[in-house]
């Protein structure tokens, strides 16, 4: 088994007709927490959508778990993947508890009270055991996400992909997040692919990053977070991870 | 210049819509296949509840536009039967009109502007807020999962909608005609010699198949929703005149073939 769980060599991201994204190659390491950066607007979501096959790639390739995304690949890669998406996509007529039964009743054979238990569980897990009966219109944005992550872990997936999952939640429940992702890494040997801009959570969570930029259209740096902040060249990076220190000094 | 371009451009942009929806029929078509084969993969409660919204809740007005339908007609034609002293006839024109023809299209454009406008948003909204794109990451196909529930619902609802549309349309021809001192006795008497089971259940039929062109256009409009502000009301938009133009196309087609085949 390869060590890398997902690959991009050449990838144009993108939708069709318009490149987002150009020239974009790095790998994801199977065990690892990868992040990807960047200003609003520049593509991360476009990437992340790639990645889990709802887009196809417009150039290049993009490979997971060795294989590409196509007609017949898609069934089985979906059961390996998780995603939360960056509005949460909790579907809004079911409670949360339903939620994340979802998956469950689609795809297991448990009886309902073990489907019941095992969601219980995954929502304690995201610090929401009290608004399991809650629908997602009666919880607040931060809840929503914490929701949609416990959903997504609830097949036990090989990738999990989190779009901006601290944006909205307080620096406590965050921090919380923080931790559980470093737990299931620990004990499920998940890889987690993650969007967000906090540095506190980057520095504490992340393996290695990938930075792009909208204004150059393409990725400007990969590595660990120290190899960003300290040998990076970029202005652009320089800046982000300055900004970050300065406030991390005066706070 | 400009007007050319903005006809041809609509001409394509239709054409890609007609095409978008064919392809869509298509993965319904193999959906619903692939459920007969495996019935338990069916979203059974789902269906209830979209059946029930589609049914029950819009029998008032189905009823009540049947009902007004049948009032207008029937003074219509009395008035020119009468020149001729066979206001009676009104029962069988009446009869032969609901049953064939007017019942289930009438029906099925007040379903495309209820229902399907109402599947359209409800998927629309669904679509913006990334529940489509979670559904299917989740190997859950949006169409077994949304779309395929949704058309059943509407193909049972029809046929009930339809039949209290004609009775309600035949009660009030009865109302008319007693005023005009033809005895409902009389009244029903024609509409049982003219009405087969034939006529009634093609008529049903037919509003099903109706029923299934509203759903399967309304649903494809909320799948096609952009996340504008405007997007889930242009999807509905699109649902309600895609929904009729279909109706009204396809009610067209069966009548040329009735004729072809003699029914
Ligand atoms: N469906 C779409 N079609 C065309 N362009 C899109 C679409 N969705 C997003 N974009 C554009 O792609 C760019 C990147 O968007 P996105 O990946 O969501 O950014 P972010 O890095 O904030 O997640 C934006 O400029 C946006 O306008
Ligand atoms: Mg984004």
């Amino acid at each position: 088994m390869s060590s890398s769980i997902i690959e991009l060599e050449h990838v144009d991201a993108g939708y069709p007709g318009a490149v987002i994204l150009h020239d974009v190659s790095f790998e994801v390491k199977r065990g690892e927490v990868f992040i990807l950066l960047g200003g609003s607007g520049c593509g991360k979501s476009t990437v992340m959508k790639h990645m889990i096959g709802l887009n196809p790639v417009l150039a290049g390739t993009l490979r997971v778990a060795g294989m590409e995304w196509s007609a017949k690949t898609r069934d089985e890669l979906f059961h390996k993947i998780g995603v939360m998406y960056q509005s949460g996509a909790l579907f809004g007529a079911m409670t949360c508890l339903e939620n994340v039964m979802l998956p469950l009743e689609e795809f297991t054979r448990l009886r309902r009270a073990e489907r019941r238990d095992r969601a219980m569980s995954l929502l304690a897990d995201v610090g929401l055991a009290d608004a399991a009966d809650k629908l997602p219109s009666e919880i607040s944005g931060g809840m929503k996400k914490r929701a949609a992550i416990a959903r997504a872990m609830a097949l036990d997936p090989e990738i999990v992909f989190l779009d901006e999952p601290s944006a909205g939640l307080d620096p406590i429940s965050s921090s919380a997040l923080d931790d559980l992702v470093l737990k299931l890494r620990e004990t499920k040997g998940m890889t987690f692919v993650v969007v967000t801009h906090e540095l506190p959570s980057i520095f504490k969570i992340a393996d290695r990053a990938a930075m792009f930029d909208k204004a150059r259209r393409g990725m400007i740096a990969l590595g660990s977070p120290s190899e960003l902040r300290e040998k990076s060249e970029d202005p652009f990076v320089r800046k982000f991870f300055n900004r970050g220190e300065s406030h991390g000094k005066s706070g | 210049m400009k007007p050319f371009e903005a006809v041809g451009r609509r001409a394509c942009e239709y054409a890609a819509s007609m095409r978008e929806n064919l392809a869509f029929l298509g993965e319904t078509t193999v959906c619903a296949l692939s459920i007969l084969a495996r019935p338990r993969r069916f979203r059974l409660g789902d269906s209830a509840l979209a059946f029930e919204r589609a049914s029950f809740d819009a029998l008032p007005v189905t009823t009540g536009i049947g009902f007004l339908l049948g009032l207008i007609l029937a003074f219509q034609s009395a008035a020119a039967l009468k020149m001729f002293g066979v206001e009676v006839y009104v029962s069988d024109l009446l009869a032969i009109a609901l049953f064939r023809e007017l019942g289930p299209l009438v029906t099925a454009i007040v379903l495309a502007g209820r229902t399907g406008s109402a599947f359209a948003a409800e998927i629309g909204a669904m679509k913006v807020n990334e529940e489509l794109d979670a559904l299917t990451t989740m190997g859950l196909p949006p169409v077994r999962f949304l779309v395929m529930p949704r058309v059943v619902a509407a193909v049972a609802a029809m046929p009930i909608l339809t039949i209290f549309a004609e009775l309600a349309g035949l009660i009030g021809g009865a109302i008319v005609l007693r005023m005009m001192n033809v005895p409902p006795s009389v009244f029903w008497r024609h509409v049982a010699d003219v009405s087969t089971v034939f006529t009634i259940s093609f008529g049903l039929a037919k509003g099903a198949f109706f029923g299934a062109l509203v759903a399967i256009v309304g649903c494809a409009a909320g799948m096609r929703t952009k996340s504008t502000a405007d997007g889930v009301g242009r999807a509905a938009t699109s649902a309600v005149v895609g929904g009729i133009v279909s109706i009204a196309v396809a009610d067209g087609l069966l009548a040329y073939l009735c004729y072809l085949w003699n029914i």
